[in-house]
């Protein structure tokens, strides 16, 4: 503050006001984030959490928070460019109406669909399981892509495009998850970029910050020093195993370098058993799941069990195989923190293989076509008049199948092993002990469920919808778990680089989904009985058509920036962009440690400096 | 900042509150402090008593919040930071002083100690790391070079 005072005696009159002006606008500011900041989701809530149990917990629920947001954006984009659209003009409110245009050029017997509402007297149970499967009087609903069944809606004199509306709302969410995700991990891979080029800064990075200052609790306080304690030793014993992998002889790599062939390949013997798997029971459950009689309750529920075993095996094989990788990597000799990298993405790989080979069973289901009548539609139209609607209600059963394994495995696992570990103190239940709260676990998990809900919006506009409310009541069961249920992780992960990790393995879902929306968009055509695309061969060619209806200058300018013309130019700017910045990165580099350099030299011998 | 100070003091004092001195004891019983590793430290350091018995005033508690306050530069933070950690007061960081520090980190209690082979590791790590001059201790520029890289600090 002195230095301040006496600073502000030197400067003019100008400079005085600029310097008054500024730090009275930065106060406003921190006011104004302080004001924000109670706006803020369950601020309290993961305030809280992070003083009882560290910050590598914290960031799971902040991820959390972030997709339940992520979620309702998406749910607010699709609403009201589909959904609002459509019921608006449907019901004829503020004088609308629409124009459904009858398909030309197609086979009638592929335009009959008759979802089988229900009609007459039904039972009670026939509502509960239509909302689990998706089918009967949800089918027809705004839920699923075959509602919207509109060309072209008319506000007054506006004309509304749904059609291209559809597809562009789906390209729109795609994108808007994308940027806000790099967005979000530009500033951990920053941090993880200089983390991982001085890894020799890692101990004093760990003894000098590594107390988490904002624990309140004795108890967290305790945990915290184990943590620390066991992280130490961790590191210490890996560099210990540097040397001695070092040190190996020939002989010993050889060994273990075929010890690790053959794992790798029991390893991919294990993921093909699951895919196997869940292609027989998707392709199972497609056969057997057609023929249902309304009315019994006995095949009913059968009936429901052979819809959700898709689901099942899916869940199952989630649940197998991360335990055979754990077993299967200690033989493989690695070091700690490799391994546990590598037990990781082998995880995240079975989890979100699992949904492609699903997708995969349903299309060779639907484009398999052994007549020419059905060749003429590209589909099946027998089994699957409306194979968007289908497609939707799979990945609708997915999801509340996710939401009810994580309530049940709570409800039935956790809160009666508490229980059993709290009032029976004999040796086993003792040693067993309360379950971790395993972070990459549970993150795996929600990951699983939004790649999911990014597949299945296209197909069922309000499932984001549905997406915002599982993970808005999953944050406060797994908080109630948390802290009732569960002890902290005895490993831990230090916030910055674990936030980093989470946003990676989410891109990767993301990109992961762009795949099976591509092939469904572009390639497979698009029912002729339902939907938005019946006049249309695929849903992509709305896009096309609508070029055609450019004025001839628009049309000229879009097809040269499709063209190779444009493009390979512009793909060679972008490397050399690249190249450039690799290359100043690599120069920054020489600079940072020739100054190092220097300043070694300048304490030993000032002189030479001057 | 000041209601929190004058909870603190004993009842009479409480008009009095801004020439009054807490007792060290009084200090801890924070729930910030209370479970810090370093809270006697952190009282010695803050503390501008010629007895040196880590009795803070009221500027001494307020000169410790903003330097712990989100808004405090790096270069205040790794300033207290490492008078904090420099358990014998001589300036420096030397071997005596990193080994007490790990100790604090890891927690008190025989089972909760590194082994003394793991502790020379670990010191001579850090050493490797942090002492540009090579001279066996870690100056205050030292210290502050190293904590600019550090993401977590």
């Amino acid at each position: 503050r002195d230095c301040q005072q006496t600073d502000i005696k030197y400067l003019s009159g100008w400079k005085q006001w600029k310097r008054a002006s500024s730090k009275s606008l930065r106060k406003f500011v921190n006011e104004v984030k302080e004001l924000s900041s109670y706006l803020k989701l369950w601020r309290h809530d993961i305030h809280s959490i992070e003083g009882k149990f560290g910050t590598g917990i914290q960031s799971y629920f902040s991820f959390l928070r972030f997709l339940v947001l992520l979620n309702f954006i998406i749910f607010i984009l699709m609403f009201s460019f589909v959904t609002l659209p459509s019921i608006i003009s449907k019901y004829g409110v503020f004088n609308s109406s629409f124009a459904k245009i009858p398909p030309k050029n197609v086979e009638p017997h592929c335009t009959v669909y008759k979802p089988s509402g229900n009609k007459g007297l039904v039972y009670f149970y026939t509502y509960l399981k239509d909302l689990l499967s998706g089918t009967g009087f949800l089918e027809m609903t705004s839920l699923f892509y075959g509602y919207y069944a509109i060309d072209d809606a008319w506000f007054s004199i506006l004309r509304y495009n749904l059609p291209l509306a559809y597809l562009l709302a789906t390209f729109a969410y795609l994108a808007l998850s994308l940027l806000w995700i790099i967005k979000r991990s530009v500033e951990g891979f920053k941090q993880n970029l200089v983390h991982d080029e001085d890894q020799f800064q890692s101990y004093c990075n760990k003894v000098f910050a590594g107390w988490d200052f904002c624990i309140t609790d004795p108890n967290a306080a305790r945990l915290k020093h184990r943590s620390l304690q066991y992280e130490l030793q961790t590191d210490l014993e890996e560099e210990r195993m540097k040397r001695k992998i070092a040190d190996r002889t020939m002989k010993e790599k050889l060994r273990i370098y075929s010890l690790r062939i053959f794992i790798n390949i029991i390893v991919i013997a294990v993921l093909s058993g699951c895919f196997y798997s869940i292609y027989r029971a998707t392709v199972f459950s497609q056969e057997n799941s057609n023929v249902s009689i309304r009315g019994d309750i006995r095949t009913d529920a059968a009936n429901l069990l052979v819809q959700y075993l898709p689901s099942m095996v899916i869940t199952l094989a989630n649940f197998i195989a991360p335990q055979i990788f754990s077993i299967l990597i200690r033989f493989e000799d690695y070091s700690p923190a490799f391994e546990i990298r590598l037990t990781l993405m082998r995880c995240v790989f079975v989890r979100l293989a699992n949904i492609g080979v699903l997708l995969f069973s349903l299309w060779s289901q639907i484009s398999y076509c052994a007549t020419d009548k059905c060749k003429a539609c590209g589909y099946n139209y027998e089994l699957y008049p409306c194979w968007e609607s289908q497609v939707g209600q799979e990945m609708y059963k997915l999801m509340i199948f996710d939401f009810i394994i994580i309530i049940a495995v709570t409800l039935f696992f956790d809160f009666p092993r508490k229980l059993l570990v709290t009032h029976c103190s004999c040796k086993p239940v003792q040693w067993c002990g309360l379950q971790e709260f395993g972070i990459s676990d549970n993150v795996l998990e929600i990951i699983y469920g939004q790649t999911i809900c990014w597949i299945g919006t296209f197909f069922s506009p309000l499932l984001p919808a549905i997406a915002t409310v599982k993970y808005f009541i999953i944050f406060y069961i797994k908080k109630i778990s948390l802290i009732h249920t569960r002890k902290p992780p005895a490993r831990p992960i230090r916030a910055s680089s674990s936030n980093f990790f989470f946003l990676v393995v989410l891109l990767i879902g993301l990109v992961l989904a762009f795949i099976p929306l591509g092939i469904s968009i572009a390639h497979i055509p698009s029912s002729k009985a339902c939907g938005p695309f019946r006049n249309y061969n695929t849903s992509w060619a709305v896009v096309p058509a609508t070029v055609l209806g450019f004025p001839t200058g628009l049309q000229q300018v879009l097809y040269g920036i499709a063209s190779e013309a444009f493009a390979v130019p512009f793909f060679m700017v972008i490397c050399l962009v690249m190249f450039y910045f690799i290359a100043l990165a690599g120069a920054h580099k020489r600079v940072v440690e020739q100054l190092r350099e220097q300043l070694v030299m300048v304490r030993f011998d000032p002189l030479s400096f001057l | 900042a000041y209601k929190r100070f004058s909870e603190l003091l004993p009842k009479e004092e409480r008009d009095n509150a801004c020439s009054a001195r807490v007792p060290k004891g009084r200090i801890l019983a924070l729930p910030e402090l209370r479970a810090n590793p370093f809270q006697h430290r952190i009282c010695h350091v803050f503390s501008t008593s010629e007895s040196g018995d880590g009795s803070l005033s009221f500027e001494d508690f307020l000169d410790m919040l903003s330097v712990f306050s989100d808004s405090a530069t790096s270069d205040i933070k790794s300033h207290y930071a490492f008078r904090i950690f420099d358990f014998d007061d001589d300036g420096t960081l030397d071997r005596k002083d990193l080994e007490q520090l790990v100790n604090c980190l890891t927690g008190h209690g025989e089972e909760s100690r590194l082994s003394p082979a793991e502790m020379e590791q670990l010191i001579q790590n850090i050493l490797e790391e942090a002492d540009i001059d090579k001279d066996g201790t870690i100056n205050l520029s030292e210290f502050q070079h190293v904590v600019s890289r550090s993401p977590d600090f």
